[in-house]
């Protein structure tokens, strides 16, 4: 589905990842491999260090300590957030939304709007589309669309699919009116009959919890996980990204005029080196212009890895000049979506950790 | 130059390959050693491999990764 939006900017972002590094050094004694083998899977993957939380951190602690941070610098004020957009899969509740959670935690006012959004690693966009959406309200001047993962507490110690690929970080992003005639354009597609390729099977009220559901079981492969543990068909999900992502972007470009090359930056949702560099191949993009080093630098945050990518990778950059850059997540649902828009002149642009 | 043969060997040395018609249904080669087997196809021929071309059937015994490579631009 093609969106297109028109006099709408991204103000600025703010990354928030826990102060717990860990490394893939350190974390391969879990894995029931030889060291030689998880050693080539680091040097292919770009799999190194990876910011994790605490047991008992939760989406709406790294948001509320983003969000106040930003007061404290005077880079966005309390009062004037008129709509805020929490997309997550690991929310604090079941029930309220973790979108409430926070504007309680924090005291904003009560004529607002406040949306959980469930989306994973396309969430990032998805956030992005609603929040430019509420900006056509005459009533909504600034979004803070929040997207959040803590899910390095939903991954099994003992699976190598997945354990050692997951970070945590929490991105705010302030969306708001653009005075320039500023054009964005989007492209989201879904196919929910390969929702089985990437989920948490059990815990929910289709499986709810039990002794046997938090069970470790053999997987397979060396591997152990349980079914309250996020499982992930690896083979499945790379040729996923691989067939459906290209076909995406390429229409997305053709659609709003804009050339391969006339693209400073490709940000793309980042599981691994590896997937990366293939994408960047098959759609004959230089590699360098598709940044792959957050997974190694961060681990893969779910869908904060493309704000992740923006101020690791461009931050002083987005404070001074513009740039066209091409936005790209994919992940589970299925879920992916590209959007084309030009970012920059941020009021902020930075990453910081929560301690 | 290494051969496909050798390659194989890096990354499972405990396995004769020549002995396998079917590496992965015979357990000798899962999914990362897939990846591991790709990235390293790709520096000693300087090619890259389509990632829509990393499909079982492409890594099944020695013929089905030598046509891969044959068709990724590989001279061999």
């Amino acid at each position: 589905m093609k969106l297109v939006f028109h006099r709408k900017r991204i103000a600025g972002t703010l990354v928030v990842v826990p102060a717990n590094e860990r490394s893939f050094a350190a974390d391969m004694k879990n894995f029931n491999f030889p060291k030689s083998r998880s050693l080539k899977l680091k040097e292919v993957m770009g799999f190194d260090k990876r910011r994790v939380v605490g047991p008992d951190v939760c989406v709406s602690d790294l948001a509320v300590f983003g969000l106040e941070h930003l007061f404290e610098r005077g880079w966005l004020k309390r009062e004037e957030i008129d709509a805020l957009i929490v997309v997550t899969q690991t929310p604090d509740y079941l029930i309220p939304g973790t979108s409430c959670v926070i504007h309680g935690r924090l005291g904003l006012k009560q004529d607002m709007l406040s949306l959980s959004i469930s989306q994973a690693c396309t969430g990032y966009l998805i956030g992005l589309i609603q929040g430019f959406m509420l900006l056509d309200q005459e009533s909504i001047k600034k979004v803070v669309l929040v997207n959040s993962d803590v899910l390095s507490r939903k991954v099994s110690s003992q699976d190598r699919n997945i354990y050692p690929l997951v970070g945590d970080a929490c991105s705010i992003t302030v969306l708001e009116r653009d005075t320039e005639g500023s054009v964005v354009h989007a492209n989201v597609r879904v196919d929910g009959s390969r929702s089985g390729a990437l989920m948490i099977p059990a815990g929910g009220m289709r499986q709810p919890h039990t002794l046997e559901t938090a069970k470790l079981e053999d997987v397979g492969d060396g591997n152990w996980r349980a079914r309250e543990h996020l499982f992930m068909d690896g083979a499945a999900i790379f040729n996923f990204v691989q067939t459906e992502v290209p076909p995406l972007i390429e229409s997305l470009l053709k659609h709003a005029g804009a050339p391969m090359d006339s693209v400073d930056f490709f940000l793309c949702h980042q599981p691994n080196r590896f997937m990366l560099e293939k994408l960047a191949d098959k759609m004959k993009i230089p590699r360098a212009k598709m940044p792959n080093d957050v997974v190694g630098h961060f681990g893969n945050n779910s869908g904060a890895t493309v704000p992740t990518v923006m101020a690791f990778n461009l931050g002083e950059r987005l404070l001074r000049e513009k740039l066209l850059v091409c936005l790209a997540g994919f992940g589970a649902g299925l879920t992916w979506a590209g959007m084309l828009l030009n970012i920059g002149k941020f009021d902020f642009n930075t990453i910081i950790e929560y301690k | 130059m290494k051969s496909i043969a050798d390659i194989l060997r890096e990354i499972r040395p405990e396995f004769d390959f020549s002995a396998s018609n079917d590496f992965l249904a015979d357990g000798m080669l899962d999914s990362f050693d897939v990846v591991t087997l790709v990235s390293a196809l790709d520096k000693n021929w300087g090619i890259s491999i389509e990632g829509t071309d990393i499909v079982p059937e492409n890594f099944k015994n020695l013929q089905a990764i030598e046509a891969l490579l044959r068709k990724s631009g590989a001279k061999i």
